[in-house]
């Protein structure tokens, strides 16, 4: 075409990203030594490599070091060894390593938008203007945590070495999200970028060869599920961070069961956009465009399921596929390119696939009529309509560029739908009504809600999931805990109390007794266990002190019931819920010498001892009731203008498995911040000593405390435990039980991936950091970071 | 048509934040390179309103100006474009009412349409009846396009249906020529506002909506233009009848001139990249355009004194 054609026709044209300085590195690199261990490069162990390709075009990029079982042993010992002389630099240093980094990054940021959009078929201008411009961010942010460490985390250090898995949607992004935050607090680690992606890594790694970071603190190893395998099943590894597909996530939480590793996943979701009739719909269609055209729809908080109110739906969707029409397909690198290709010839494959069996099951899918390339894995934009809930589309993730609309009626059925999904990542609002928008965002499952906005990420903002889009969060004050650890105190091992069922005999002469039945307490009520079988409970020296119901999977089952349906007390006030604690508190007081002589009775412990007891649990339950209204959320400022209100939310329903160790103090001590923070609970007391559970449920009826937001169910406590952590309505549990108990519920939580906490089979001081008010009201809350752009 | 209040309601959810966003990102979707955008310059002139609005003007200066529209291009940068006889000019010029007749006869035979400023440009303060009186004078001087003012406190004040008056009249006023409404969107405080102040021009017969006078402290910015460009959409859906659209001030170099062709080309289509539908109103622009494509041509940056002033 000459000028005056293109005068005439006015199309965009070809703008290509220059790739030169990006194959040059290409080039000038030998890829089989690209194992960053020890400050060195190294070959795999056995010499394997594995190829990454460009998605756009199939072309081999390069051949990468495939690291093996004794790979990931030389890189955890590597890490291992620089542990304790990072952990012990001054926050300072640290700080002016993640600084360096961040600005080494910044130094040759076009060259890692080139590499990532060429490994991964991203368009470049998101990969320039997104991806890479966050991940600098983050370090520079995990700079000031670094320093500031000892002073905003008191009592806590390093975790240890981490083992951190990425996936190949955000490669280097996902990368910074792992390492700022583990750096900063200490740790040192070993990242395992994902197969399809090594590219910026690699370079990444490069960078912390120059930058001063100290031999050893960064080990970046590629590979695959062994690879993988190998870091999750690491003894010497001390925490897991991974962020990838929901199935693989149920894996690493069975893989890592009672090793004691911490564990945060980033998982898969459903994510919400829901559009009400009074927001600026040609905004709100651009935010699908950031939502789910973004990276070709290959992103865990995609929002894929769009909800529009129903008097608006047909102008609405006429919108959206005006929208879709004006979308470009192709060369990652042309700067007009809106979506690239899918990640590899399998994703391809598995969106197709999905398509085809949504269409099977009644959806329309419409595609605009773009030219698609001839060779590369691309996927056309899908709007997905004539579909319900029942629909696999608008159930399981795609991860591709997928759109399933519904309609809703009313505020209501807008929310029921949203939360209609195991997920529970993220979701957007489309509203230009602040009441309405703060009114809903509240009440969604999704650890991140955007009102009039979508994809909106910081380093200083929490992101992560409720549900089965996994646990723990990344960014901000939240994220760096995921690092961190209070001090280790010596602890004893709990022993398995196998309690004893049957009959009970009481030794005769005792004329002045009157029998009592200590029930379970469910639903505000005293009840029967269901199977109607009773276990006897022992005295210290081993007599007859009562008899207990002996409860099964279906009295926890009541139970979970009566606690879901206890509402009232999560949107109760702080105040209120300290008012009730408080006068809980009160009514344990009047009987302080009744729980003490019972406690002296049922333990042996000392009079003295007893009273102790018993006064820290009143003591505990003050200061819960103190803190309800006071462990509060936070007001981030992103660089952007917006406020995101990181809110604390309670978990829901959370089990409680109390041990017998100081059987009052503990399960108050586990109780008191659960109910603090608007969790219902369905606690299991002490198996060996029940009574005094069924002693406090007297005391918990007089306290107005609401029917159903505690419910105690006396038995054995593995088989109890089992049960709350198989049930997929229960969606946190807590445990201070043996090895065995708490191992198999971290093992049987991967149902709905329910929060477990667990002591690891020991026995729990409640008088230190560790069992301290101020840990388990951070496990009784869920941080959702709600991002309200504003101006008018 | 009638002012439809219902309508005005419907169209009230404007969200800032989300507009910038999208106003931000718009241009760095799309960019344009080469030949292409050797093209998508020539279409910059061709689009332009070539503009003098100062206190100081004189007909000479109005004369060179008029000159500068019949041949903005030098000879080399046709001849090295490939242009043959097409002739790539200014779609108007713009000028005070004073200058009107002289600009009619310095293009006269070039196809380059006259605007002129009225209503008591740039406030729009003076009487109704003298700010009419303006129009018809213009238009009686020979002037095919006028560029009214609103008075913002209109908008301000949302007063719809005495806003809607008086543009109805500037309508009738006008005739055969087309009338722009310049809406001071810089002054207008919301960008709800600047979508409603839309609304009711264009209900009350605007061909064009303006953004900006060029004497505002804000003149014509990318969000403002979005919401603009989004009226007119949503007044076609429901019409039928396709309004133009005049960014002005500010708009002074070739890049931003390109963003703007990209903005409409993305919210409105190909359609709108034609004289009849959209208008720079631009001063320096030229000069800079010229420069631009010198640089296409031989690989050199220019200077600006190289180029034929206006």
């Amino acid at each position: 075409m000459n000028i005056l054609e293109r005068y005439q026709a006015m199309e965009y044209g070809p703008a290509p990203e220059a790739r030169n300085e990006a194959d040059a590195w290409l080039k000038a690199r030998d890829f089989s030594a690209s194992l960053f261990i020890g400050g060195q490069w190294k070959k795999a162990t056995g010499g394997k490599t594995f190829d990454t390709a460009e998605p756009a075009t199939g072309k081999h990029l390069a051949s990468i070091a495939e690291a093996g079982h004794a790979d990931i042993d030389a890189a955890v010992a590597a890490a291992r060894k620089a542990l304790p002389k990072w952990q012990a630099a001054s926050g300072y240093e640290r700080a002016r390593v993640l600084y360096a980094i961040g600005r080494a990054m910044q130094r040759h940021a076009r060259l890692f938008a080139v590499l990532e959009s060429l490994d991964n078929g991203k368009p470049i201008r998101e990969s320039r203007d997104i991806d890479v411009p966050l991940a600098i961010r983050h370090f520079i942010h995990h700079a000031g945590w670094a320093q500031s460490l000892a002073k905003e985390f008191p009592g806590h250090s390093a975790v240890g070495v981490a083992g951190q898995i990425i996936p190949w949607n955000f490669p280097l992004l996902m990368l910074a999200w792992k390492i700022a935050p583990a750096l900063a607090a200490g740790c040192t680690v070993v990242l395992k970028p994902a197969e399809f992606t090594p590219l910026t890594a690699i370079l990444f790694a490069e960078i912390c060869e120059k930058a001063g970071v100290p031999k050893g603190v960064v080990n970046i190893v590629h590979g695959g599920p062994e690879a993988g395998a190998a870091i999750v099943n690491h003894p010497d590894i001390n925490k897991i961070a991974f962020t990838g597909s929901s199935e693989v996530g149920k894996i690493i939480r069975k893989a890592t069961a009672g090793s004691g590793k911490k564990l945060s996943l980033e998982l898969g979701g459903k994510s919400a956009f829901v559009v009400f009739e009074d927001a600026d719909l040609d905004s709100a269609v651009e935010g699908l465009v950031d939502g789910i055209w973004f990276n070709q729809g290959q992103v865990c908080c995609a929002g894929s399921r769009l909800l529009v109110q129903e008097g608006l739906a047909e102008a609405f969707l006429a919108k959206v596929k005006a929208r879709m029409a004006k979308l470009r397909l192709g060369d990652p690198l042309d700067k007009n390119t809106d979506i690239g290709p899918l990640v590899d010839r399998t994703q391809l494959d598995r969106v197709r696939g999905l398509v085809a069996q949504g269409e099977k099951q009644g959806a329309l899918c419409w595609s605009p009529e773009s030219e698609l390339p001839m060779i590369g894995c691309y996927h056309l934009p899908v709007l997905a309509t004539n579909i319900g809930p029942a629909n696999i589309l608008a159930q399981e993730e795609v991860f591709g560029p997928v759109l399933v609309a519904m309609s809703f009626r009313n505020t209501e059925e807008a929310i029921e739908l949203a939360n209609n999904t195991r997920y529970g990542l993220a979701a957007s609002v489309w509203s230009e009504n602040v009441n309405l928008a703060l009114h809903v965002a509240p009440q969604l499952k999704a650890g991140v809600v955007w009102i009039n906005g979508t994809n909106m990420f910081d380093a200083a903002c929490g992101f992560g999931g409720y549900r089965e889009s996994g646990f723990g969060r990344e960014g901000g004050r939240e994220g760096m805990l995921e690092y961190l650890a209070t001090a280790k105190v010596k602890a004893t091992q709990i022993k398995a109390f196998d309690a004893p069922g049957g009959v009970a005999e009481r030794s005769e002469g005792d004329g002045s007794f009157i029998d009592r039945t200590p029930k379970l307490f469910i639903g505000g009520k005293q009840v029967r266990p269901d199977g109607n079988y009773s276990m006897a409970v022992h005295d210290a020296k081993g007599r007859h002190a009562g008899e207990v119901g002996l409860g099964s999977r279906k009295d926890v089952r009541d139970a979970v019931t009566a606690a879901r349906g206890a509402k009232g007390w999560a949107s109760a006030t702080a105040y209120n819920r300290a008012q009730v604690l408080y006068f809980l508190a009160e009514n344990l007081a009047v009987r302080a010498d009744e729980f003490a002589a019972r406690l002296t009775q049922l333990t042996g412990a000392s009079a003295k001892a007893a009273q102790a007891e018993v006064d820290a649990s009143i003591e505990r339950l003050f200061e819960a009731a103190g803190m309800a209204d006071k462990f509060e959320g936070t007001v981030h400022n992103p660089p952007a203008r917006t406020v995101t209100l990181a809110l604390n939310e309670p978990v829901g329903v959370l089990g409680i498995v109390a041990p017998d160790d100081a059987p009052l103090l503990g399960l108050v001590s586990l109780l008191a911040p659960a109910l603090a923070m608007g969790n219902t609970v369905v606690a299991v007391p002490s198996a060996r000593w029940p009574l005094i559970a069924t002693d406090l449920y007297q005391v918990l009826e007089t306290s107005d405390i609401p029917a159903g937001a505690v419910n105690i169910v006396t038995g054995r406590t593995g088989e109890l435990a089992a049960v709350l952590a198989k049930h997929d309505d229960v969606d946190g549990l807590w445990i201070v039980a043996d090895s065995a108990t708490c191992k198999a519920a971290e093992l049987e939580s991967t149902g709905n991936l329910k929060r477990v906490w667990t002591s690891n089979g020991y026995a729990v001081d409640w008088n230190s950091p560790a069992g301290a008010l101020e840990s388990f009201l951070r496990r009784a809350v869920e941080v959702k970071n709600v991002w309200v752009p504003y101006g008018d | 048509m009638a002012l439809d209040i219902g309508w005005l309601e419907e169209m009230r959810h404007v969200n800032r934040s989300a507009l910038e966003r999208r106003a931000q990102t718009l241009t760095k979707r799309r960019s344009i390179k080469a030949d292409n955008q050797a093209a998508w310059l020539l279409r910059s002139i061709s689009l332009m309103d070539l503009t003098t609005l100062s206190s100081h003007d004189t007909d000479e200066r109005v004369r060179r100006l008029c000159a500068k529209a019949r041949n903005p291009l030098s000879a080399d940068l046709i001849a090295g474009l490939g242009l043959g006889d097409t002739a790539i000019r200014p779609a108007a010029v713009c000028v005070y009412h004073p200058f009107v007749a002289t600009a009619v006869k310095a293009l006269e035979g070039t196809g380059i349409h006259v605007a002129a400023v009225s209503t008591a440009f740039p406030h729009g303060l003076s009487p109704l009846e003298t700010r009419i009186a303006e129009i018809r004078a213009s238009v009686g001087d020979g002037a095919d396009e006028i560029d009214v003012v609103i008075p913002r406190g209109l908008v301000l004040g949302a007063k719809w249906q005495e806003l809607y008056d008086e543009v109805a009249q500037f309508r009738e006023a006008c005739g055969e020529a087309h009338l722009k409404v310049i809406l001071g969107t810089g002054e207008l405080s919301t960008l709800r506002n600047v979508m409603l102040a839309s609304m009711v021009s264009m209900m009350a017969g605007a061909d064009f909506i303006k953004t900006s006078t060029g004497k505002e402290s804000v003149n014509a910015t990318l969000p403002v233009g979005l919401i603009m460009t989004r009226a007119i959409r949503a007044y076609e859906e429901r019409t039928g009848f396709k309004i133009g659209f005049k960014p002005a001030g500010g708009i002074s170099t070739a890049k931003a001139s390109l963003d703007w062709l990209v903005l409409m080309k993305e919210e409105l289509g190909r359609r709108w990249l034609e004289p009849d539908l959209f208008r720079f109103g631009a001063s320096s622009l030229l000069t800079d355009i010229e420069r631009q494509l010198e640089h296409h041509l031989t690989g050199r940056y220019s200077a600006a004194h190289r180029h034929a002033m206006a």
